[in-house]
């Protein structure tokens, strides 16, 4: 099996797996009915997307593998995710930073990934392109109404992009599989999304008169699967029925 | 809270199933502004797929007919007969008019 | 208005009842039609959202990827159903605001089967196949009622039920087609769930105070104990499939009517829910209250920015 090109599709599907399941616990508890469908739609798009990854991942293998085992059967440390996307609902801003913060990464990165010479990541990512354009064009709009809303509303979002600010780089950080995947023009050389992040990031924060955070004091770890403690509760809960049932059907 | 609360406008939605068709009202939400109307539209009145364009209108910008006049609005209509096709007689032979 | 002119339009709309036609939003019609339809409309919403919850307790800990994207869907689209029926339901003159007043301080009601708890995992198959079921056959007959913003949320909301069903006889299916111990958590969920969905349609015909006025006005086209007796025939051969037994030693088919006769249904139990002392009314209704409360500060900020947004225009218009 390919394992440079395992753990990149890992790093990519496991990010969208646990922000979805991380929305996917807002479901029924929003600000609004309104809001509420919309972040479930948001949810469903990244399952989805989730999903297509772990099937090809799981046709890597020689033996018969499923979506859902890869998934659901792993240990913490072999989660690849950034840590951005495991941090908690703490409240709406947060929910909404997060968002914000991946969504413009994300369209970057799957516009460069659709070029891939692997076909079926290119296609995934043709597909997710849509659905990731929405996302930023979405949080983004919310950024603005909290940052340029009510002072409460601002000192709340400007905490959650402070607090978030140090997950970000990870985005960008090259692995292994990053470095090998770059050199056989399946994978996206995320170094050079850099810039252009932070600059458009800077951009949608200045318009909702927020202050963009310095670059410094950044954290990492999840790529290689060291997480923040807020894993393995979300883990727990998204494990729950395999491993309390092992081996069965649903 | 003392001041009297503003809550998010009622909306109402019109979608075009697909090219060819008109805007038809789907139904109403609430947003606080125009762009966030289209975003709640689209997630909530398209999510199986039943448009290709959204129109929306703050409800409150809709003039309506009052039922009362009901009688002087569209009554008078009803017997002007002969804005309808079946009102003349033609010979069979003449088709297709 | 004189009593006599008042006397004479509701001659007239309930006549206008009677031929089938519809009742719009700014027609004429009697104080009560509307109050029992406020009351009803915003009723079947509150069970809208306030079912959510249950369900919601799940998504997280679905047993697989495609199970987990269903329930997400699901649970949206009660989401987009309560918004359908609030909406029909300010039409009548009342705000969303108004009407989670009413659900928040307890003065309006929603399905007591949404105060049980959802324990295991069959109780997500439980609830699409018997809730949804039962929901299913009391409110096909809405599509016709007279309100008309009612009935064509009804349509929409009939038209994305039927799925929910399925998925929840699916899972239901996966289950007994399992291990031994899925079969059980199958059958458990069975046994917690029958009883209070037999509960869903009401009381029963002799105890039921709005029956007569409801099949007037076309909220009702057929009685508590006839709707109840309908699911009970449609489902018990749908258990039979499963292979899973119904909870009630009493249930058999009597040929002579042509139905099951079944046991009685614990009207204690019932009553009890209904007045706020069910196992989890507490627990719906602090999730919702909370969930309004904290997206306060929200809400305000997306008013405050349109308000903003709407001076700023007007200013650089008047400036060019």
């Amino acid at each position: 099996m390919n394992q440079n090109l395992y753990h990149y599709i890992l790093t990519i599907a496991d990010t969208n797996l646990i922000l979805g399941q991380r929305l996917g616990e807002l479901c029924g508890h929003g600000p609004s009915l309104e809001t509420d469908i919309a972040l479930t739609n948001i949810s469903l798009d990244l399952i989805g997307q989730t999903r297509s990854y772990f099937q090809y991942a799981a046709s890597l293998f020689d033996e018969e593998k499923t979506e859902d085992d890869i998934a659901f059967l792993r240990k913490e440390r072999e989660y690849r995710n950034v840590l951005l996307v495991e941090q908690p609902n703490t409240h709406f801003g947060y929910v909404m930073a997060r968002q914000f913060l991946f969504d413009v990464f994300h369209l970057m990165f799957l516009r460069e990934l659709e070029n891939s010479k692997d076909e079926t990541l290119a296609a995934i990512a043709k597909k997710g392109i849509k659905e990731a354009s929405y996302h930023r064009r979405f949080s983004s709009d919310w950024i603005k109404r909290l940052g340029d809303g009510t002072e409460e509303s601002h000192t709340k979002i400007q905490e959650a992009v402070n607090n978030l600010w140090r997950y970000t780089n990870e985005l960008f950080q090259m692995t292994e599989a990053d470095v090998a995947m770059v050199k056989e023009g399946v994978g996206v050389n995320l170094e050079a999304l850099k810039e252009p992040y932070y600059e458009t990031v800077s951009e949608v924060l200045k318009e909702a008169t927020l202050e963009v955070p310095e670059r410094k004091y950044f954290q990492k770890g999840g790529k290689e699967g060291i997480h923040t403690e807020h894993m393995g509760y979300l883990l727990s809960d998204l494990q729950y029925m395999q491993r309390a049932f092992p081996d069965m059907k649903w | 809270m003392s001041d009297k609360k503003k809550n998010w406008p009622l909306w109402e939605v019109f979608v075009r199933s697909k090219n060819g068709l008109e805007h038809r009202h789907f139904g109403s939400l609430h947003a606080a502004d125009a762009e966030m109307a289209l975003e709640n539209a689209r997630d909530v009145y398209t999510r199986r797929n039943e448009g290709v364009s959204i129109w929306v209108v703050e409800s409150k910008h809709i003039t309506a007919s009052n039922p009362s006049d009901n009688g002087e609005l569209f009554e008078p209509a009803q017997d002007k007969v002969y804005r309808h096709p079946t009102f003349y007689d033609l010979p069979d032979e003449v088709k297709h008019m | 208005m004189s009593d006599k002119e008042v006397k004479n339009l509701e001659e007239m709309f309930e006549a206008c009842i009677a031929r089938d036609e519809k009742i719009e939003p700014k027609d004429w019609m009697p104080e009560k039609y509307r109050q029992t339809h406020i009351r009803q409309i915003s009723q079947h919403a509150h069970s809208e959202i306030v079912g959510m919850l249950p369900e919601g307790n799940w998504i997280t800990r679905a047993p697989s990827l495609r199970r987990k994207a269903a329930l997400l869907a699901k649970v949206q689209d009660e989401a987009g159903h309560g918004l359908y029926l609030y909406s029909a339901c300010e039409t009548l003159g009342i705000s969303r605001e108004e009407l989670y007043e009413q659900l928040h301080s307890g003065k309006a009601k929603y399905s007591s089967i949404f105060n049980y708890p959802t324990i295991t995992w069959a109780d997500i198959g439980a609830i699409g196949w018997l809730v949804d079921g039962a929901a299913i056959i009391n409110q096909v007959p809405l599509c016709n009622t007279s309100f008309g913003p009612y009935a064509r949320a009804m349509v929409r909301v009939c038209k994305e039920e039927s799925f929910h069903q399925r998925q929840g006889y699916e899972i239901m299916l996966t289950l007994c087609n399992g291990t031994e111990e899925q079969k059980a958590m199958a059958q458990d969920a069975l046994n917690r769930w029958w009883w209070p969905s037999l509960m869903m349609f009401g009381p029963t015909d002799a105890e039921s105070t709005h029956t007569e006025q409801s099949m007037k006005w076309k909220l009702k086209r057929k009685t508590n104990d006839e709707l109840r007796q309908q699911f009970i025939d449609q489902t018990v051969p749908q258990a039979d499939i499963l292979g899973i037994t119904v909870p009630d030693p009493d249930l058999k088919w009597n040929d002579e009517r042509g139905h099951y006769d079944f046991g009685e249904i614990d009207w204690d139990e019932f009553w009890q829910v209904v007045k706020g002392h069910g196992p989890c009314n507490k627990e719906r209704l602090n999730a919702r209250v909370s969930a309004w409360e904290e997206g306060e500060w929200v809400r305000d900020a997306a008013m405050a920015y349109a308000e903003k947004q709407e001076e700023r225009k007007a200013t650089t218009k008047k400036a060019s």
